[in-house]
């Protein structure tokens, strides 16, 4: 559980930071802190165990059906990683607050960094491996985010979808490798996964599934040739840079590899992969990395190369590589996140990131020159500081191992040149920006930035120089626990003394430092090269010509098939259910063959559908007659309702004949606004395929309503139909699937209304619309709008009506009836009283009928009844029923489903009023203006 | 009477769908009507034609199928809130573009 809430704390407190913050900077730098330390304080019991060598497996049920559970893994890597993120974001809080301008949200940042956190500590806390893709997932969205954090920025836009598209794409192609591993292993537990290593590397798939998780790391971890994001990423704010683009997220593609070291390493394929990327990336990146004038970009350069390192050394795959790969993990994050903080503090003091106008800032900013250097000479590999400790173990394997192969002495040439171009590009970085003359138009006069923007700088430098002077004392136990926590096994024999001898590595190292010397004092004729190359080989003009491409081809084919006609559209709509329907159809047995006997054909019936077929022809044929139309439409639904009656379902028939009335009403009312013909403007050819459309769709419906028909019937209503009296309380079964069996689907339906009812009202705000003035022979409408013998008796009918609508709610459960239908009953009778009476003299008298408080207690008097079953301990909307009898009334029964279906009532009464009394309200308002200019 | 009924749900399904490929929007809210009928008395349908067995207890031996008419109601219901959207879209497309056209402009 401790796990989860590490996991969680970031999670939590970043909305907390984000609204702290808002109110003041100091007090929300403290609250992320304070959520970096609760996070730590969470992991901190367990710490003594895990550096004892233990690993803590928590376990919470997520879908066991699926394998995927939320396990959670606390051993020596995760630890370490632990450490770096809580530690290092720790310090990049500090150091965002003097960072970041005053007009910048400090609360955006701290609130992004944070849901950042915590999904990496996710990742790196996961044992299930869907788990651990989820966390990957969130840190790509988090980075996306965090590089868009200059939104106006569009260069920071571009270059956080780069990244997004690219990491985005790695996920997927690892989700895939992590389905095939979990396919090999049986599992997509890390405990069992490690165990069945020597399956897996014999598996058929092994080499595909390998290379889709490699896709995901090395993007991740800018990899050749997905480096080139990580460049790109730069545009985001300084802390963000140190924080995720070198010291955090960009590890996580190598922690995948240390994760999975054990299990998928020991193969030719892994080690021609992953080393041959890795020593690939290394040396390409070191040496663009030299002719960066940008500092940030040199310092983006410089992690991708040093990340090609820690890579190689996994593929290497001997366990000493992997224990300097941990260890040089390690050094990176410390001195790059510092050496990024520095650079940020001379963006902040200059205005400017160019090396070639940053120039002769020893003068200016000594303190700082210091801690960059220390830095530097651990980027560059120096004695005495954490790097070159860990780079010497990296040559030592080289030769090592490279004196085992076939052409080895490549191995150790290729790593020496990335050495002294390593070396040359930081001596760069310190030459240019701190001496070589005197700084060139600078926006700003730099000087020694606030005492504590320098504290988390300091920290690093720090840790750096201890780690590089007494490794035994300060690395040493965690880089044990987590190597073996990334071997699974004994740890192998290493020393982390400063002095081993004149080994080959020393001397590797004395090339490396006088040949970088040599390569900068000789960089003219370099840099006049890289000039004359540069912008030859984009790898992100390349994206960006295939992003263009992908987007051209599918606004194409959108073209193609969206013309902007609705009609063309429906028609393909209809054509293409069509075809499946008769597709459907064309393989089965007969379907109208065995047909049973059949339920005999009355006159009435005959005569009935007579009637409805010549209306709905008529209003189809006629449609362009909008009144007549709608009118015989009207008549169609009028003889549905007594279809309903006639085949036992009264229930459907109330509900039926009541919408009819009010769908007619709100049709009139809305054809006062709209032309009362269609004009003709189908050609023949529209019409005959339209037509021949219609029939085809009739025909095929005609048969399969038919071919229904005639089947045996098979239902799952006899539970309803058992239980309706016994669990529902109510013998018209209907309405007790309504209320209780199915009453979860009926809030649903009743919340559409609702929306339903928001919307229109929101489409009839501000609308403008001009009435009908005369009739279709041109006659001026009757001014008298409200005849005073209607009016008188509609006013005499509302009680009654009410009564009955009263009567039909309270019978519902037990007889046709219900909510629903009583609710339409209501609506009608109020919907009279505005028609006839006029919308203002009905509002004066009845202001209990306000809309919109109707849908919100409906809904929230169905949504209390069904929590109050939560108060009983049953399940959510579980109905109670009794029998009660009170003195005259006699015995009488109440249900809790009888609430439910009062909130059915009030919204359905809301709804309906909403949507017609609005339409109303907006016709009498224009009517008045008319009548006016007609009196005139 | 299974013909009768079979017959009447296509002739409002193909009506509806005539309708529905018409070029104003009055039209179509009409084709979506009567279409919603056809669909309706469809699902009605699947629980087979029953005469005289409504379904409500201690009336009747063998009631109707219960469930394609409880989903019918709420169609219904339904149905109607999505032609009062439909057609107070139009009336806002009316208001805001000056014609009724399914595609907002004069062709």
């Amino acid at each position: 559980m401790s796990l989860m809430l590490a996991i969680l704390t970031p999670f939590c407190g970043a909305p907390l930071t984000f609204w702290i913050a808002r109110r003041s900077r100091k007090w929300g730098t403290f609250t992320a802190l304070g959520v970096c330390l609760l996070a730590a304080l969470c992991l901190a019991p367990m710490a003594p165990a895990i550096y004892g060598g233990a690993a803590s497996i928590q376990y919470l049920s997520w879908i066991p059906a699926a394998g995927i559970d939320l396990t959670l893994r606390f051993d020596g890597l995760g630890l370490l990683f632990a450490q770096m993120i809580l530690g290092i974001g720790a310090l990049v809080i500090i150091y965002a607050c003097y960072y970041l301008s005053e007009k910048d949200s400090l609360g955006r940042l701290y609130a992004l960094l944070l849901l950042f956190m915590g999904a990496m500590l996710g990742v790196v806390l996961a044992e299930n491996l869907i788990i651990l893709l989820v966390f990957w997932e969130l840190t790509s969205l988090a980075s996306f985010m965090l590089i868009a954090y200059w939104r106006h920025d569009s260069e920071a836009r571009r270059g956080a979808q780069l990244a997004l598209v690219i990491t985005g794409a790695g996920g997927m192609a690892l989700l895939a490798g992590f389905v095939l591993l979990g396919q090999m292993a049986g599992s997509f537990e890390l405990t069992t996964i490690l165990l069945r290593g020597d399956a897996i590397r014999a598996a058929d798939n092994y080499p595909l599934m390998l290379l889709l998780i490699l896709l995901g790391a090395f993007t991740k971890s800018a990899q050749f040739p997905f480096h080139f994001w990580l460049p790109r990423a730069m545009a985001a704010p300084t802390p963000v840079s140190a924080y995720l683009h070198s010291a955090t997220m960009v590890k996580a593609g190598v922690f995948l590899l240390a994760r999975l070291f054990p299990v998928l390493s020991g193969t030719l394929f892994w080690s021609w992969w992953v080393g041959g990327i890795g020593l690939i990336t290394l040396l390409l990146a070191a040496v663009i990395a030299l002719f960066k004038h940008d500092l940030k970009g040199l310092l983006a350069y410089s992690t991708i190369s040093h990340l090609g390192l820690i890579v190689a050394l996994f593929g290497i795959g001997t366990p000493l590589a992997a224990v300097a790969g941990v260890f040089h993990l390690i050094n990176h994050a410390i001195f790059k996140a510092g050496l990024f903080m520095s650079v940020g503090i001379i963006d902040h003091e200059c205005g400017t990131r160019d090396m070639r106008r940053i120039n002769g800032l020893w003068h200016s900013m000594p303190h700082t020159a210091i801690l960059a250097m220390v830095a530097t000479a651990a980027m560059a590999g120096v004695p005495l500081v954490n790097g070159f400790l860990s780079k010497e173990m990296f040559f030592a394997e080289a030769v090592s191992v490279g004196g085992q192969m076939r052409f080895g002495w490549f191995l150790p040439a290729i790593v020496t040149l990335a050495g002294i171009f390593a070396v040359a590009y930081s001596l760069r970085f310190i030459h240019d920006v701190f001496f070589n003359g005197e700084p060139v138009n600078l926006p700003k006069i730099p000087h020694e930035p606030p005492r504590f923007m320098k504290i988390p700088v300091e920290i690093l430098v720090l840790l750096c120089l201890l780690i590089g002077i007494v490794p035994q004392y300060s690395v040493e136990p965690i880089l044990d626990v987590a190597a073996g926590a990334v071997l699974q096994g004994p740890l192998p024999e290493h020393d982390l003394a400063i002095w081993h001898g004149f080994s080959p590595a020393l001397f590797m190292s004395l090339i490396a430092l006088v040949g970088g010397l040599l390569i900068y004092l000789g960089r003219q004729p370099l840099f006049a090269l890289h000039t004359h190359l540069e912008g030859r080989l984009d790898g992100r003009k390349i994206f960006e010509a295939l992003l263009a491409k992908i987007l051209a081809g599918a606004a194409h084919i959108t073209n193609f098939i969206d013309r902007s006609s609705l009609q063309q559209q429906v028609s393909l709509l209809v054509g293409a259910t069509l075809c499946l329907g008769v597709a459907g159809m064309l393989p089965g047995p007969g379907v109208l063959t065995n047909l049973p006997a059949l339920l005999p054909v009355d006159a009435v019936s005959l005569i009935m559908t007579l009637v409805l077929a010549a209306a709905a022809l008529r209003a189809t044929i006629g449609h362009r007659q909008r009144l007549t139309a709608l009118i015989l439409t009207g008549a169609v639904g009028l003889i549905m309702t007594l279809i309903f009656v006639k085949f036992s379902a009264p229930d459907l028939a109330l509900t039926q004949l009541a919408v009819e009335v009010v769908t007619l009403i709100l049709l009139l009312l809305a054809l006062y606004f709209l032309p009362q013909k269609s004009p003709k403007e189908s050609s023949p050819a529209r019409r005959w395929r339209d037509g021949l459309l219609a029939l085809l769709v009739g025909s095929g419906m005609s048969l399969l309503a038919f071919a229904v028909m005639t089947r045996r019937s098979t239902t799952i209503s006899d539970y309803f139909i058992a239980n309706s009296i016994g669990g529902g309380g109510g013998h018209n079964i209907v309405n007790v699937i309504l209320v209780d069996f199915r009453g979860f689907d009926t809030l649903g339906e009743i919340s559409v209304l609702a929306i339903a009812a928001l919307g229109i009202f929101a489409l009839m705000q501000n609308l403008k619309l001009k009435g009908l003035e005369q009739d279709a022979q041109g006659r001026p409408f009757d001014p008298d709008k409200y005849p005073l013998i209607m009016a008188t008796f509609s006013r005499l009918l509302l009680p009654l009506a009410l009564l009955v609508s009263v009567y039909i709610f309270l019978r519902g459960h037990n007889l046709p009836g219900g909510g629903f239908i009583a609710g339409l009953v209501t609506a009608i009778a109020l919907i009279l009283q505005y028609l006839t009476n006029g919308v203002v003299w009905t509002k004066k008298r009845l202001p209990a009928a306000q809309t919109h408080p109707l849908i919100v207690w409906g809904l929230l008097v169905a949504m209390l009844t069904g929590l109050g079953s939560w108060l009983f301990g049953r399940p959510f909307l579980t109905s109670a029923f009794g029998h009660w009898s009170l003195p005259l009334v006699g015995e009488f029964e109440l249900a809790s489903a009888m609430a439910f279906d009062l909130g059915v009532y009030l919204v359905v009464v809301g709804a309906t009023l909403l949507i017609l009394i609005n339409l109303g309200l907006f016709r009498s308002s224009t009517a008045v203006r008319e009548k006016k200019t007609w009196k005139s | 009477m299974e013909i009768l009924i079979a017959l009447i749900i296509g002739l409002l399904s193909g009506c509806g769908v005539y309708l529905l490929l018409q070029a104003r929007t009055f039209s179509v809210v009409l084709g979506l009507t009567l279409l919603s009928y056809g669909i309706n008395l469809f699902l009605f349908a699947t629980g087979r034609l029953v005469i005289g067995q409504p379904p409500v207890l201690s009336a009747v031996s063998s009631p109707a199928d219960p469930l394609p008419q409880a989903l019918v109601l709420t169609a219904i219901v339904i149905g109607f809130a999505m032609t009062a959207f439909a057609i107070m879209l139009s009336l806002r497309a009316q208001a805001e573009l000056g014609n009724d056209h399914v595609d907002g402009e004069q062709p």
